[in-house]
């Protein structure tokens, strides 16, 4: 078997797989997140209460009504999304003016709530989602194997990304979204309704964290506090890619993700904490965060 | 379309506003007119209250109180995005060109609000600087060209009432030079100014009327053909 550093190629594929995927959900939960703080400001804790939702979603509607996992894939995270969009406009809304502290205890609050409402009726324990018919099964490329399911998770996510980012970056509805992040109150002297803006702005990022969590329910299990172990990694991407930058979070989601593989590979022991240590480090030479802009 | 004819339409209709910022009073009961077509300039010292009461016409301060009517509609309880609607272009002090756009992107930014703004044709010929920049990001211009573009970018939307905070502040003489013949042709074109100005030497050939303002409030009320017997007065309250 050819080896690498002592390690098994095949292993060190297999991790790196393993950690391109966790990047895709990384990549695609701390776009939302930037998404959502560039305009509202808000460092939106129930991020992972909302990516759970997404997940369990999909199980209840496929165990109630038998709806397949394409039309969840889209449902879903429609459904969550208005769900969103109700917080925005009837709780996160009232306190827009005040001092962020204010939004970041309200939505830690919202997700304990959502977490502890979903644990009560369904307890902790993982519920399955089943991988769709067409995605089962996979194909040997030679050094390795590459499971239908999680080749379509990373392109699936990339696709999202790269979607979301060009509609940011690239079109008329993107250059409100980035003006609006500069200077909201002259956005509305030009006749734009910014509080609408607002809403939708946060409607779609929550959109694709219940996205992510359709993406993920095959894979992991799903449960209610499924979002809450997953979160604080994903903040700390947010740290090490700085708040400013769309493209940012999305590199440093899979960055992270591929970072964390390999330390599986080569040191164990630290996979858990690495992404940790890289923001320490990060915080310490750039404290914007590594595509943030220096304030 | 009556009323468009009558040559003392009034444009802007101003009645007793009241403005604060939290708990700080900052107008104190602002009367004013402008008629269809005039340039008026609001003249006063730093913190008289000049851009507040620009701020206020938008409904961009924290509370106003008393009677804003714009073209007929009353606007006091009107929502900020619904104000430029009515014909309305504002350029503030600090200019608001947006760093993560372009300047063509900053151009094209504000809705049109009247159907007959200028082309970006026309605003490429009235600023060909702006041309020549226009894939450049809005904050790299210099500080005229960004004030070019601050002014450019209301000139698109068909605005026909034009509010400009300071839009001479900080520019080298032949900017400002440009920046007077720039408002000598909207005029022509019939465009109603309010203009918020420190200098008097580019406002006082250009504008039809000044109101003089202190403490919040409006103390005196000058038309361009007063302005050599009131010299005193404006030495007082200007410093010029």
């Amino acid at each position: 078997m050819t080896m690498l550093f002592g390690v098994p190629l095949a292993v060190l594929y297999g991790q790196l797989l393993l950690g391109l995927i966790n990047g895709a959900f990384y990549a695609l939960l701390s776009l939302g997140l930037a998404v959502i703080f560039g305009l509202l400001k808000i460092i939106n804790f129930a991020h992972g209460a909302l990516y759970m939702l997404g997940a369990l979603c999909a199980v209840v509607l496929l165990n109630t009504l038998g709806v397949n996992y394409w039309v969840a894939l889209i449902l879903s995270p429609v459904l969550v999304g208005i769900f969103g969009i109700f917080l925005e406009r009837f709780l996160l809304r009232r306190i827009a003016h005040e001092d962020h502290i204010y939004s970041l205890l309200l939505t830690f609050g919202i997700a304990l709530v959502i977490q502890g409402v979903f644990t009560n009726i369904y307890g902790v324990s993982g519920m399955r989602y089943p991988i769709p018919e067409a995605l089962r099964g996979g194909v040997n490329l030679g050094f390795m194997f590459l499971p239908y399911y999680r080749a379509w998770v990373i392109v699936a996510a990339l696709v999202v990304c790269f979607g979301t980012w060009f509609m940011i970056e690239k079109t008329k509805l993107g250059s409100y979204l980035r003006a609006g992040t500069e200077n909201a109150k002259l956005m509305q002297a030009f006749g734009i309704n910014v509080p609408l803006l607002v809403t939708l702005t946060y409607g779609f990022g929550v959109m694709l964290a219940a996205f992510a969590g359709v993406l993920a329910a095959p894979i992991y299990s799903v449960s209610p506090v499924m979002g809450a172990n997953l979160l604080i990694v994903v903040f700390a991407v947010v740290v090490i890619g700085g708040m400013g930058s769309i493209i940012g979070a999305v590199l440093t989601g899979l960055g992270m993700g591929i970072i964390e593989g390999l330390t599986k590979v080569f040191y164990p022991e630290a996979s858990s904490t690495v992404i940790f240590l890289v923001m320490v480090v990060v915080l310490l030479l750039r404290p914007a965060g590594l595509f943030g802009k220096e304030a | 379309m009556t009323n468009a004819v009558k040559p003392d339409y009034e444009q802007l209709r101003i009645s007793d506003l009241h403005a604060f910022y939290g708990e700080s009073h900052i107008l104190h009961g602002i009367d004013l007119t402008v008629r269809r077509g005039e340039l008026v300039t609001l003249l006063g010292r730093n913190g008289a209250g000049r851009s507040t009461t620009l701020k206020s016409i938008m409904n961009m301060v924290g509370r106003r109180t008393g009677s804003i009517m714009i073209n007929g509609n009353e606007t006091i309880q009107t929502a900020p995005h619904h104000i430029a609607q009515l014909g309305v272009g504002y350029c503030p002090e600090e200019r608001g060109i947006f760093a993560s756009l372009d300047v063509e992107e900053n151009l094209l930014l504000p809705p049109k609000v009247r159907s007959d703004g200028m082309s970006l044709d026309e605003i490429y010929d009235m600023f060909p600087n702006l041309y020549e920049r226009r894939r450049s990001q809005g904050t790299r211009l210099s500080g005229g060209e960004q004030q070019m573009l601050a002014m450019a970018r209301i000139l698109r939307t068909g605005a026909n009432m034009l509010l400009l905070d300071e839009i001479t502040e900080g520019l080298a003489p032949v900017i400002v030079q440009k920046l007077a013949e720039v408002l000598m042709r909207l005029k022509a074109k019939g465009l109603t100014i309010v203009l918020v100005e420190q200098n008097f030497r580019f406002a006082a050939p250009l504008a039809d009327r000044h109101y003089l303002m202190e403490h919040g409030q409006i103390v005196h009320e000058i038309g361009a053909n007063e302005l050599e017997s009131k010299k005193d007065l404006l030495n007082t309250y200007l410093g010029v």
